[in-house]
């Protein structure tokens, strides 16, 4: 009897959550384009209900699978945890959005349920991270509304984040890369918080200057900050960084000519750091001809194509996979093992959410009047997206691998911490400029009712 | 604000292309990647699903998988060594159909009410079934006549492309392959698991005068009716000498008498005349130096003439001696476009794709290579070879029942005549063919003396003689 019920959970779990999935990509998508607020409100709601839905079948299954309750009791926390976050900041934000909000705990639920599949106990502590996260993040949108220094720290935030940059450059190397540095038991990659610091940098002084002695000055640090992350041989932050300081700096000088300085640039740096750099060589390789090195140079990229393939449109269901096959499954690749198990079509709608994240990122820069903040909000959003695509792109063969994470879902605590931040700064940035918005209606009322 | 929207537009057009690529991706590759040997996959479907039963095109097993009462589970080959290459086998590595079917051996069709039946009752789920396209008549009887010469034999359907015999010795017994493999593999000289018919590079010999002559045909469209040339037993050029085979004098020849007796210096005559570069690209067209229209694991046939081929070089590869060298499988698939009016079709082992209950998952149609040459061209040739069959070197082929065309060849890689390859390509019937046959048999001597009763055998047991 049990076998016999283990089997039907198997392979009907998979259709259902692939069909949860699929319904709640196409609400989240009503969501984002809907103009009529109280259909968006019941599509949220609806969201939510989903969301549960498919949480629970997917830890349903696992727990089956592995004959591990504890799957049920975590998947009791995470409930709990989702059902809290989005409680506790409707209450005390009411202004803030609760589309992205949405979206985000679904992403956040599926990254603990696919890590907990990975390793319960790295499930676990991605769990307590993400908790200690927002409790972190949740006095941001808060602070944001009251205080207005942010925006003159400019050489702090450069200072703190190159110097973070250059510890972690003089520290141990692991697995042929200086990234992180252990304090005390707890490994930080300091990269993904001075992501955020460097984006601060760049809006604070764009925002204010826009002559072209300022534009170089900002120019030769973010450079700086690329040269170093390249030397630290984290390829994929330096990109980031790169192509995040040129779409910011087209954005706010409206200067076209700065595309193409930055496509020769950019064009010329790559040439120039293939030949100079061999673990830049290596990624291009085997991005070229991963079938001739697949016993070393092109391992990692030809395994997670074994694992994307094997699974298919529908996935080969939960816990019935290889992912461990696969290096740094829970980090780098780990869109690789839900393609693997969840299926291509689960994926793809996954993929859809995190576009549906920078599609509202992007609305809400529109929307934004100061500039600072603008900056900043168009900075997340581009570099939130930019960072999905080099994982995804990387590990599905469509560009050459660089080693970044999916935001919100690969195991790592610094990692979930910076996405948490900055989906948090995007609320709080938004709920400030309603209020200002409303403020501005209320003045021009009074001021209206004078002429009178 | 434009600059925004520009963005959002850009990102979504790179996912998009990421999407539509992952689907094609995914569409494409589920089977070569899953069977590629780093992939680990394979270890998991092993525990659940029992290996899927090769048959022949007549229904015969040729490879099943059975477990004993202990529940060891264990490969059986009703006919031992007989079809070795062309089955192959699937542990320590996998070769021939139990390679090329891997993906679908391995994978069930049965359905989630069997698959819990099966469970309860812990047997594995029953992989799919392979209909090959081989015979198991015409295949013994090659691989009784090669016996323990070294050598191949492939025979395909002229009008599908069809593989009905693929026979290589030396051979192995795949059934206790685990079993001998050291032995195997420790034998210096050890080249049994070597497929000889699709990998094995021989000099071709005299069947390269086919392509010799079409060269010839192709360059001199209108003339070459003309062509006549007095053999004197050899011919010489640049202090070169060149012999025919026990140094026969041929005579006053033409065209299809130099083919039909096979005169060597007559060919060397004609290759000289030929312009190079037209040449190269003739043989070009018949996929010499470039990969085969097949999915099997085959080499193709390696030729060179250009600007910096000698003389010498020249009077060699107009023979088929030298540096050139062809596979059986790829001479096999020249005499099949010839038979076929000019159409190369890609050569193939399986039919169809079963499951348990018979119901087709995978069927495998006749696909073309291109026409390769002329319908023209391919008349020319199949006159010239049904010439050789009538009055020239192998004229015990002609008979009442079957008309054949082919072209004898003896390659020669040492001085001793008798250590000669013997070589053999052939079709029939002439008026519309239905097979074509090509055989090497190594050391054996001349082509005319082992290769062609072989060719007859196999022609006989066909139409039934």
């Amino acid at each position: 009897m049990q076998i016999t019920l283990k089997f039907y959970v198997i392979e009907l779990s998979k259709y259902l959550i692939a069909f949860m999935m699929l319904l709640y990509t196409g609400l989240a998508l009503v969501c984002n384009f809907s103009k009529n607020k109280k259909a968006v409100s019941i599509c949220c709601s609806f969201q939510s209900g989903v969301l549960l839905v498919l949480m629970f079948l997917c830890f349903l299954d696992m727990t089956f699978v592995s004959g591990k309750e504890e799957y049920l009791y975590l998947f009791a926390f995470i409930t709990l945890f989702l059902f809290f976050m989005i409680t506790i900041v409707s209450i005390i934000y009411d202004r803030s959005d609760r589309v992205l909000l949405n979206n985000m705990c679904l992403l956040s639920g599926l990254g603990l349920c696919i890590v907990s599949r990975l390793s319960f106990h790295k499930g676990f502590r991605q769990y307590i991270i993400t908790l200690i996260s927002f409790a972190i993040c949740l006095v941001i949108p808060f602070v944001i509304e009251r205080f207005r220094f942010f925006r003159k720290l400019l050489w702090i935030y450069a200072g703190v984040g190159i110097v973070a940059l250059l510890i972690v450059l003089t520290s141990t190397k692991v697995n042929g890369a200086h990234i992180t540095y252990t304090i005390k038991g707890f490994t930080f990659q300091p990269s993904e918080i001075v992501k955020i610091l460097f984006l601060f940098f760049i809006a604070a002084l764009l925002y204010k200057y826009n002559d072209l002695k300022w534009i170089i000055v900002s120019a030769v640090v973010s450079g700086i900050f690329v040269m170093i992350l390249v030397l630290s041989r984290d390829l994929g932050s330096a990109l980031i960084f790169f192509v995040v300081y040129f779409m910011i700096l087209i954005m706010s000088t409206h200067n076209y000519w700065y595309l193409l300085t930055g496509l020769v640039g950019g064009g010329i740096a790559c040439v120039v750091a293939y030949n100079i750099f061999d673990h830049v060589k290596v990624r291009v390789v085997a991005f070229l001809d991963p079938w001739t090195y697949i016993d070393d140079k092109a391992y990692q990229i030809t395994q997670s194509l074994f694992a994307i393939s094997s699974g298919g449109w529908f996935g080969n269901g939960l816990m019935q996979g290889r992912p461990w096959d696969i290096p740094y499954v829970d980090q780098d690749l780990v869109f690789s093992a839900i393609c693997e198990e969840f299926g291509l079509l689960f994926a793809i709608c996954l993929l859809i959410i995190c576009l549906c994240c920078f599609y509202r990122m992007m609305y809400m820069a529109g929307v934004i009047g100061d500039k600072f903040y603008q900056i900043v909000v168009y900075g997340i959003g581009v570099m939130y997206i930019f960072q999905v695509f080099l994982t995804v792109g990387g590990g599905t063969k469509f560009i050459p691998l660089t080693g970044v994470t999916l935001p919100l879902i690969s195991y790592g605590g610094s990692s979930v911490l910076s996405t948490y931040i900055m989906f948090f700064i995007v609320q709080g940035v938004y709920i400030k400029s309603l209020k200002y918005e409303k403020t501005l209606d209320e003045k021009v009322t009074k001021s209206d009712t004078k002429v009178h | 604000m434009v600059l925004i929207r520009v963005t959002m537009l850009i990102f979504c057009l790179l996912f998009f292309g990421m999407f539509i690529y992952l689907g094609i991706f995914v569409s494409t590759s589920t089977v070569t990647l899953y069977n590629n040997n780093y992939n680990g996959r394979q270890e998991n479907q092993a525990g659940n699903v029992l290996r899927g039963t090769i048959y022949a095109s007549g229904g015969e097993i040729l490879a099943e998988s059975r477990v004993d009462e202990n529940g060891v589970e264990r490969r059986y080959y009703p006919y031992g060594s007989v079809f070795a290459h062309a089955v192959g086998y699937s542990v320590n590595g996998r070769m021939g159909i139990e390679d090329y079917a891997n993906y679908y051996l391995m994978h069930s069709g049965a359905s989630l009410s069997e698959r819990v039946e099966n469970d309860l009752e812990n047997v594995k789920d029953p992989g799919y079934n392979v209909l090959s396209t081989l015979d198991v008549d015409l295949q013994q009887v090659a691989d009784d006549y090669l016996g323990l010469y070294n050598g191949a034999v492939i025979v395909t359907e002229v009008k599908t492309g069809r593989i009905l015999v693929l026979v290589s010795h030396p051979n192995f017994n795949p059934g206790s392959i685990k079993e001998d493999w050291e032995a195997i593999t420790s034998d210096p000289k050890g080249s049994q698991l070597l497929n000889r018919a699709t990998q094995g590079l021989y000099p071709p010999g005299s069947t390269f005068k086919i392509i010799t002559a079409l060269a010839y045909y192709r360059q001199n469209p209108d003339t070459w009716q003309d062509y006549t040339y007095t053999c004197t037993g050899n011919i010489m050029h640049d202090d070169y000498r060149i012999s025919c085979i026990y140094g026969t004098v041929h005579g006053d020849l033409d065209l299809t008498s130099s083919f039909a007796r096979s005169c060597n210096s007559s060919f060397v005559n004609i290759g000289l005349s030929l312009d190079r570069d037209m040449w190269a690209d003739t043989m070009k067209d018949l996929y010499f130096n470039r990969r085969l229209p097949t999915d099997l694991l085959a080499n193709y046939g390696k030729s060179y003439v250009g600007t910096a081929s000698t003389d010498y070089d020249i009077m060699q590869t107009s023979i088929g001696q030298g540096r050139t060298t062809l596979t059986p499988l790829h001479l096999n698939m020249i005499t099949q476009a010839i038979a076929n009016g000019g159409e190369m079709l890609r050569p193939y082992l399986i039919d169809e794709i079963v499951d348990e209950n018979g119901k087709v998952i995978k069927s495998y149609e006749p696909e073309s290579a291109g026409m390769v040459i002329s319908a023209e061209e391919s008349a020319f040739l199949t006159d010239l070879m049904t010439a050789v069959c009538e009055n020239g070197t192998a004229r015990v082929l002609s008979n009442d029942n079957y008309t054949v065309a082919g072209k004898t060849g003896t390659a020669e890689f040492a001085n001793d005549i008798n250590e000669s390859h013997a070589w053999f390509t052939a079709f029939a019937p002439v008026e519309d063919p239905e097979i074509c046959v090509t055989i090497i048999i190594e050391k054996a001597g001349t082509g005319v003396e082992y290769a062609v009763p072989l060719a007859k055998r196999i022609f006989d047991a066909y139409f039934g003689v």
